[in-house]
């Protein structure tokens, strides 16, 4: 656990939040297996004493899958060990966490490329194919 | 000023991805306090929103309440100044000085009239308006005037909210707080001293996505932010649990991170979101730092006793007569529990009517 202060940190000064969220996410993975629906935890919504999120973060650790996204600051999506536990950390352009989630799910919806997005390339497209064939 | 493409036209046009949207969208749920099963919601209600007028007004106030705010990250106070609404008068913020700050405030709510936003930190001195002017108009003038074509006000910072330290006894200018004076408007009352950035700027985004004032408290707060308890959310409730408290700031039990109840925390009779959207960047809030909650987001916090005075302790020193009625029995002690309730009564009374020359004489 990182615990740079004693005081804050306590000798067991835990909320006991770790255990129903780990719970939380093996009934969420068992709901996706039988029914393919997702479930998204918010971390910071959960009252977390210091070290905690760590402990949290150290017991699912990082699993296959690691990818970084760059819009309106860098997020990153880690596949835990546990396949469809997803942990996605969103940063602004300063690189302050704005958010912590934990997402049970196939592929984490922000690693999909969008609708809009895809047709603003379709647009885009031809003034590459114009410049350079 | 009047900018009528919705937000996401905006963002588009500043090249900013639907991905990139969708991020924004997921943190300010987060933000709200929503269920990220929301974030769907949002997202369509902030394709279709445009970005309001909001009149930022400062009356009896220290600055607290906007330099939280400039110091909140999510989002930062570019990204909500200049895309998520739109920041027409700001007394500290704003560049302009003199009759164009007037003119401003003017144009800004006759330009928006029904629709701005008024944000009002700062009580109003209401026993003497010249305890507080702009541009030589009272407070109360100006609060009046520019709450006529307001859609909803938000009063942020526990001097709008409540009061505030203006407010505490003897309340030598009169203070009043925002809903003491308007009566026929939403108010949104977002106390705190200061308020946590991210509850400021997540009230906004909240009337911002949904159009409407959200589900306030009994004390007129969002209950999003404001609904649970600090001492239920308190990381060292289980120490409270078993009885392991800090007696002193550098005892064993402080060092151990034991509840700091004896040490005036008022975590037990507040109602903030200090204990999961803790301050600066989410680093930390009071009570871990190692000092108890002090209540600042609930009414009259500078006159509860004492901040190092546990909620359980009465105002005033009645050892001697407390330990009469102790050593006499449980019968003399319900009449040492009246006595105390009396002299408590007196003390408050005469706390009321501390004028400065009464301070004058004692120093």
């Amino acid at each position: 656990m990182d615990c740079k202060n004693e005081a804050a940190c306590g000798e067991v000064a835990f909320t006991g939040n770790v255990t129903p969220i780990l719970n939380e996410i093996k009934h969420a993975l068992n709901s996706l297996i039988e029914t393919g629906e997702s479930t998204t935890i918010d971390l910071r919504a959960m009252p977390m004493a210091p070290g905690e999120m760590q402990q949290i973060e150290s017991l699912l650790g990082t699993g296959e899958v690691t990818a970084t996204i760059n819009a309106m600051g860098s997020s990153t999506v880690n596949e835990s060990l546990y396949a469809g536990v997803w942990l996605v950390t969103h940063r602004n352009t300063d690189d302050e966490i704005l958010g912590k989630f934990i997402e049970i799910t196939r592929i984490p919806s922000i690693l999909e490329s969008q609708t809009e997005d895809m047709r603003g390339a379709l647009e885009a497209l031809p003034d590459l194919l114009a410049e350079n064939c | 000023m009047a900018d009528d493409r919705t937000l996401a036209e905006m963002l588009r046009a500043q090249g900013i991805t639907r991905r990139g949207f969708l991020k924004f969208c997921a943190t300010t749920a987060s933000m709200m306090a929503l269920s990220p099963a929301m974030v769907p919601k949002i997202a369509a209600a902030l394709e279709n929103a445009r970005r309001p007028s909001v009149i930022w007004l400062s009356f009896q106030e220290c600055t607290g309440c906007t330099e939280s705010l400039t110091r909140s990250h999510s989002p930062t106070i570019e990204k909500l100044i200049f895309d998520v609404i739109s920041l027409d008068h700001h007394h500290t913020l704003m560049a302009a000085s003199g009759e164009a700050v007037d003119e401003a405030l003017n144009e800004a709510m006759e330009e928006n009239f029904g629709k701005y936003i008024l944000i009002v930190d700062g009580s109003i001195p209401v026993g003497n308006p010249a305890y507080s002017t702009v541009s030589g108009i009272s407070n109360l003038d100006m609060l009046k005037h520019a709450a006529e074509g307001a859609a909803a006000i938000v009063s942020v910072g526990t001097c709008a909210a409540y009061g505030g330290l203006p407010y505490a006894s003897p309340n030598p200018t009169g203070a009043a707080s925002v809903e003491d004076i308007i009566k026929d408007k939403p108010i949104i009352n977002v106390p705190g001293c200061p308020p946590i950035p991210v509850v400021i700027t997540g009230v906004l985004a909240q009337f911002l996505t949904f159009g409407k004032i959200p589900e306030l408290d009994s004390l007129g707060r969002p209950m999003a932010f404001y609904g649970q308890n600090i001492h239920d959310r308190c990381y060292r409730r289980p120490f409270y649990e078993r009885g392991q408290f800090a007696e002193t700031f550098d005892d064993e039990g402080a060092k151990k991170g034991w509840c700091l109840f004896k040490l005036g925390c008022k975590g037990p009779i507040t109602y903030n979101a200090c204990a999961t959207t803790k301050w600066n960047e989410g680093t930390s809030w009071p009570v871990e730092s190692g000092h108890g909650c002090l209540g600042c987001s609930q009414p009259n916090f500078w006159d509860m006793g004492g901040f190092y005075r546990a909620l359980s302790m009465p105002t005033v020193d009645l050892a001697n007569k407390a330990g009469i009625g102790l050593a006499a029995g449980a019968a003399i002690g319900v009449a040492a529990g009246a006595l105390n309730r009396g002299k408590k009564a007196k003390a408050v009374r005469e706390h009321e009517t501390v004028t400065v020359d009464d301070l004058e004489k004692g120093a």
